[in-house]
């Protein structure tokens, strides 16, 4: 089998990929073994560095959108100045910690608080967690049929050391109310013009209160980069990334649920799609918010169409995660039958990227299919077919990778 | 407009000169397609080709209009669509 057939075995897309040159292609799924994302979005996307980062995928520039490149996801924490860069809004302020304040209150509190950085860290007990950050719409490129967004590969994640104050310390402080239902925050953020809606999110009170929600002032023992939030931002183990608001400004516990654009139109999937928990408080009957993240896994040490000796075992390493239960197992198929299980790496709590490290012999020349499927301690497992949304989440398909063994 | 000259300016002076090498293509309707800059740098457009149809860019350029608060006239919807659906489309098969 030559290499023009393999890559077309592992994905009718390919035959664009071929027909490129290598060079040019930044970013491709197909490599990936990956439906590709869409064509316009593959032309367009450049490496290019923001101030203090490494060169990222770039998908737009205002408001800055940068997808982490898969060499910087092969180990199971991602470097701060490689981390991928998300926002919503075009207006972006360079927040300067004199100037930063936390307003803590709401309708369900006793009493509004003003805290400043020196107060978040002296007056609360620091916490830390390791926990993956992602957003919704990752792998939304691979979509097919294509859905309209960010046209994310597989870099819109990242996994981090984040420390700061708990959520709830903060929110007993303000004397927070037992009729709390939602507790909503707001960032430094805003939109181009007054009318686009301001970016507020909301999480259920019972996931604020939990011992893992944080106010994180550090992510993997530096303060935060300033694309990444600084000087604070919420961190929700478990959800995706929409909900770990940036920079953020104001945190209000309420009695009744936010109508925000951002909770009400933005962020929600057809009900009953997954069997990811319900936000009781925002279901509506066509919808609900997307919560905690799907079980999923990446392959980073191998690319489609590699040509591989025969005789010298094969490699297979990658990253697996879930929403919060913990990966319980990477399965390696080389016929997509039989499964075999992988090695997993060392244990960083149930939130964190879990490696994996599989050897495939590599006996006879010809192709091979190379995939991994992750398995949650809550027995959950990676799809073999997409489950199509609307708007793009929770793509976790079982990768196929092709290799040709020479 | 006011709008749009305060972004451009706020552009020029952050990631503007990356953001001005996007360029839309040259044909008719361009001129009101480049209102989308008063929120988004022009890559989105980019990104989101080529899979919609007229009907999928008349919805989002909508949504730009009723979701985000996009300052673009009514009667400027259609054109600004039909220059994309002709330019960054879904190829006619």
């Amino acid at each position: 089998m030559d290499r023009r057939s393999i890559l077309k075995a592992g994905a009718g897309t390919l035959a664009v990929l071929s027909t490129r040159p290598a060079l040019a292609v930044v970013g491709s799924m197909a490599e990936l073994g990956f439906s590709e994302i869409p064509d316009g979005a593959l032309a367009e996307q450049l490496l290019h560095a923001l101030p203090g980062k490494v060169p990222l995928i770039k998908k737009s520039y205002r408001p800055p959108n940068y997808e982490t490149p898969v060499a910087y996801l092969r180990k199971a924490i991602t470097p701060n100045n490689a981390f991928f860069v998300r926002w919503h809004l075009a207006a972006i302020p360079q927040v300067g910690l004199k100037d930063w304040t936390l307003a803590v209150g709401g309708e369900s509190t006793e009493r509004e608080l003003k805290l400043t950085m020196d107060s978040l860290r002296q007056d609360f007990k620091p916490a830390q967690v390791t926990a993956v950050c992602q957003c919704s719409g990752n792998r939304r490129g691979l979509f097919e049929p294509h859905v309209t967004g960010v046209e994310w590969g597989v870099g819109a994640m990242g996994n981090a050391v984040w420390r700061g104050a708990r959520l709830r310390d903060v929110l007993q402080k303000a004397g927070v109310k037992s009729d709390a239902l939602e507790v909503v925050f707001d960032g430094a953020d805003h939109g181009a013009i007054d009318k686009t809606p301001d970016f507020v999110k909301s999480i259920p009170a019972d996931v604020a209160m939990d011992e893992n929600t944080l106010i994180a002032y550090e992510m993997n023992g530096a303060p935060l980069p300033h694309w990444n939030g600084f000087p604070a931002r919420i961190i929700v183990p478990g959800w995706t990334g929409t909900y770990w608001v940036k920079s953020v400004t104001s945190i209000k516990a309420v009695a009744k649920p936010e109508k925000g654009f951002w909770m009400s139109a933005a962020y929600r999937l057809p009900r009953g799609r997954f069997k990811t928990p319900s936000y009781k408080s925002q279901v509506t009957e066509a919808n609900e918010p997307i919560t905690t993240m799907v079980v999923n896994s990446l392959i980073t040490s191998v690319k489609n169409g590699e040509r591989v000796p025969r005789g010298k075992p094969l490699e297979i390493r990658g990253v697996a995660w879930d929403g919060g239960a913990g990966i319980a197992k990477v399965e390696v198929s080389t016929n997509g039958s039989d499964w075999t299980p992988a090695k997993l790496g060392k244990d960083l709590g149930r939130f964190s990227f879990r490696e994996f490290a599989h050897s495939v012999p590599t006996r006879e020349t010809g192709a091979l299919v190379i995939m991994a499927r992750a398995t949650s301690t809550s027995g959950e497992t990676q799809v073999n077919e997409l489950i199509h949304n609307p708007a793009g989440y929770h793509h976790n398909v079982i990768q196929r990778l092709y290799v040709e063994i020479v | 407009m006011r709008a749009f000259a305060v972004v451009l300016a706020l552009a020029a002076g952050t990631a503007g000169a990356q953001e001005e090498k996007v360029q839309l293509k040259d044909a008719p309707g361009r001129d009101k397609a480049m209102q989308c800059l008063a929120c988004h740098s022009l890559d989105y457009i980019q990104m989101n080709s080529r899979f919609l149809d007229k009907a999928g860019w008349t919805t989002s350029v909508n949504k730009m209009i009723n979701a985000f608060g996009a300052p673009i006239a009514k009667e400027d919807v259609d054109a600004i669509a039909t220059y994309l659906a002709e330019n960054y489309g879904k190829p006619a098969k």
